[in-house]
């Protein structure tokens, strides 16, 4: 529906400059090695958390004062903007247990770049469900997943700054050359891993269910759990490749860089499931066309 | 057996039981599955014909490219995942249950070496005091210790959450139970689809793949079907067939509106709503006005039937649509006048009837009727499996949450004179979240500092 005017498409762009502002803080961090720059770069994340929450919030109240009582989750705008809001609160939850700013540098460009995306390229126009979305499943299904694919994102954020502290050592090089200036404040490879890990440990059981959301409810309106449609398989093969990091854990030779790699292709494949099967695969899940 | 025999079964039970394999196995799947979401499945030689040459056909056909997740190999791949899962977790699963059940009730000190969290003490209390303090703060904080006397030193050993490490068994088994599942639907079910007229009935529907026709063994008719736009727009608000079954001659489902999202169920077969279609040709209700004299007639056609008009001439519906940017049914109309000169041809919308007023013609016409009979499309699926496959998901979930979440927590405490003093050593460990098992223990050490030297 042309001509919305959305106040909570205004609230979204406030949100998007919060994670532009902190993300810059974080990279800044890194260089300046200032805590109080990383203290205020956490606070603006909060604020920005708040903000997209109230601009959800915001959009279910205006989709019911136009009559459609939704979840704001039936579109790709409300899916990114959703995910913009998982990617902040896995990566605050994370912060919160283990207070290592520089990860910041690495997750909110992902949040950011979403955000960014949604509100410069997607239509925001508030639009009632088509009958194959209308039920309750929409929301357990759409919840699942984006909390599944914010902790992977935390998940391959940490894994590349994993690959870069490791090369950097692996090189030889100490702390007097710039860029191991610059490493100083990245957490060591036992912790990185550890979240890497720990992450992953969130997230797989949420794909998990997601996955199970997904086919009780397609079986519940299409009469079939599991069709190997695009999307299905691709959720498969997402479960595949964290299982696979899951299991590298207990085996010599797939500990580290190893599993830092699985775990940066297994949001590269996340994000394929998420996004290229809608916009280059043809199936069932056609909400990005 | 030989020898040889026992080396060669030993090799292959120890490939089974090779995480490496699982590994391979996980990530051999993610790549073939890629092959299915890029191929399209299921489609006719003639579709593939469209897009490939002759010689990718044979090629995708022989390596069974078109049907891949059911050919042979892909099978044989999840056949072998889950003789790997199953060997895994034959061969791990006793040391589990030994770790759990029967622990290490007298540590020595090369395990206490292992612990990250531990701590030594020597008191002036005597053994038997510091022992009763010690099990009475274990049960009360954590858990009632079994006590274990060794000559001059005495044991304690209490554990918590030791059913956490059966959750990956959990997980395992609950993928073999969502594949039994599947295997049981794909045997005793069928997947089936049927196109059924308003006001029509059916007894069989037609397999998908091309199984030939399925018996039902009671009647469904579809009494209507309706389609709902939202209101000014082509969105699609509502797609709904009014189902009636009848068995043995008797309705055991009257008008039972089945719509997207909300399936009929009947003796273990269910009818969702899928597609719909016109059948035949519409008929359209006409109330036409005689300008010059004010005589109204009521005329029913057929879409491109030629009626006579009321003073001359005729007319017939050449087009139509059901929604005319999202005005509703909407008919363009060609009148012939009676000299047989060309016809005049022009839209007429049910939903203003007034609107051809201004058209100025010898004629007004309204339409009174759309009546458009349809087809609707109903997905019919028996599958005796899924009940296996929910309890196989539900146990899936509560697994991992186990095995990800929850940690089986131990602690050793040996206590042993030490000259006229006693020593106390406590060292625990945690399976899985260790660090918020560091800080119970620091606390629980604390306590006991205080309780024993205060």
């Amino acid at each position: 529906m042309p001509g919305q005017d959305l106040f909570s498409t205004q609230i979204f762009n406030y949100t998007t400059i919060a994670y532009f502002v902190s993300m810059v803080l974080f990279i800044a961090f890194i260089a300046t090695r200032n805590k109080s720059v990383a203290l205020v770069a956490t606070i603006i994340a909060w604020i920005g958390l708040g903000l997209n929450t109230a601009g959800i919030y915001l959009r279910y109240a205006e989709s019911a004062a136009m009559g459609f009582r939704q979840a704001p989750l039936s579109n790709l705008y409300e899916s990114v903007v959703f995910f913009g809001w998982s990617i902040l609160l896995i990566y605050l939850l994370f912060d919160l247990k283990y207070k290592q700013r520089a990860v910041g540098a690495f997750v909110m460009p992902i949040a950011f770049i979403f955000m960014t995306w949604a509100q410069l390229r997607l239509n925001d126009a508030i639009a009632p469900l088509v009958p194959a979305l209308q039920s309750n499943w929409l929301t357990y299904h759409v919840i699942t997943c984006f909390i599944g694919y914010a902790a992977f994102a935390v998940a391959a954020g940490v894994s590349v700054m994993y690959l870069i502290k490791v090369n950097k050592e692996d090189d030889g090089s100490s702390s007097s050359s710039p860029a191991g200036g610059m490493l100083a404040m990245f957490p060591s490879t036992k912790i990185l891993d550890d979240i890497n890990y720990k992450a992953i440990m969130v997230g797989f059981p949420m794909l998990t269910l997601g996955i199970v959301t997904g086919a009780a409810w397609a079986n519940y309106a299409w009469g079939t759990y599991w069709s190997w449609d695009p999307k299905e398989t691709w959720s498969l093969i997402v479960w595949f490749i964290y299982a696979a990091f899951l299991h590298a854990r207990f085996t010599r030779g797939w500990v580290g860089k190893k599993a830092a790699y699985l775990s940066i292709i297994g949001f590269a494949a996340t994000i394929f499931c998420y996004l290229g099967v809608n916009l280059l695969l043809s199936g069932l899940h056609s909400y990005g066309a | 057996m030989s020898a040889q025999n026992r080396t060669f079964g030993t090799a292959l039970w120890d490939f089974f039981c090779s995480l490496k394999l699982t590994i391979a196995l996980l990530i051999i799947l993610s790549i073939t599955s890629i092959i299915g979401t890029v191929i399209q499945q299921g489609r006719t030689p003639e579709q593939y014909l469209q897009v490939y040459s002759e010689r990718t056909y044979q090629l995708f056909e022989t390596l069974n490219f078109f049907d891949m997740y059911n050919s042979w190999w892909f099978l044989s791949l999840l056949g072998l995942f889950s003789i790997n899962l199953i060997a895994c977790s034959i061969k791990r699963f006793p040391r589990v249950w030994k770790t759990v059940y029967e622990p290490v009730l007298v540590p020595s000190d090369s395990l206490y070496k292992t612990f990250s969290n531990i701590e030594e003490m020597v008191v002036a209390e005597s053994q038997a005091q510091v022992r009763e303090k010690i099990v009475s703060q274990l049960s009360s904080k954590f858990a009632a210790p079994v006590v274990t006397q060794e000559g001059e030193k005495t044991h304690l050993f209490a554990q918590k959450g030791g059913y956490s490490r059966f959750g990956v068994y959990v997980t395992h088994l609950s993928i073999l139970i969502i594949l039994a599942g599947a295997m049981i639907g794909s045997i005793f079910g069928f997947k089936a689809y049927v196109n059924i007229v308003e006001g029509t009935e059916t007894n069989t529907v037609w397999a998908r793949g091309g199984g030939g026709d399925i018996d039902l063994g009671f009647t469904v008719r579809a009494d209507s079907f309706t389609v709902e736009f939202y209101e000014g727009t082509s969105r699609p608000k509502l797609y709904q067939t009014l189902v009636t079954v009848i068995d043995n001659g008797e309705v055991v489902k009257d008008r039972r509106p089945v719509i997207v999202n909300d399936p009929l169920k009947y003796k273990g077969i269910v009818f969702y709503q899928s597609s719909y279609g016109p059948a035949g040709d519409p008929t359209f209700g006409f109330r036409i006005r005689n300008r010059a004299t004010d005589e109204v007639a009521e005329i029913t056609v057929r879409a491109g039937q030629r009626v006579p008009l009321p003073g001359g001439g005729s007319f017939r519906v050449a087009d139509f649509t059901p929604n005319y940017q999202a005005f509703g049914p909407a008919a363009r109309v060609e009148v012939f006048p009676p000299d047989g000169a060309r016809p005049r041809s022009f839209v007429v919308l049910q939903a203003f009837p007034d609107f051809d007023m201004q058209r100025g013609g010898e004629h007004i016409f309204s339409m009174t009727n759309f009546g458009q009979r349809y087809f609707t499309g109903l997905q019919v699926a028996k599958d005796p499996g899924v009940w296996v496959v929910w309890i196989g998901c539900t146990l899936l979930i509560v697994g991992s949450i186990v095995a990800f979440c929850l940690s089986h927590r131990r602690i050793w405490v040996t206590i042993q004179p030490v000259g006229q003093k006693t020593g106390v050593k406590i060292g625990g460990s945690a399976h899985r979240n260790q660090a918020a098992f560091s800080i119970f223990f620091d606390d629980l050490k604390k306590g006991l500092k205080d309780e024993l030297k205060g």
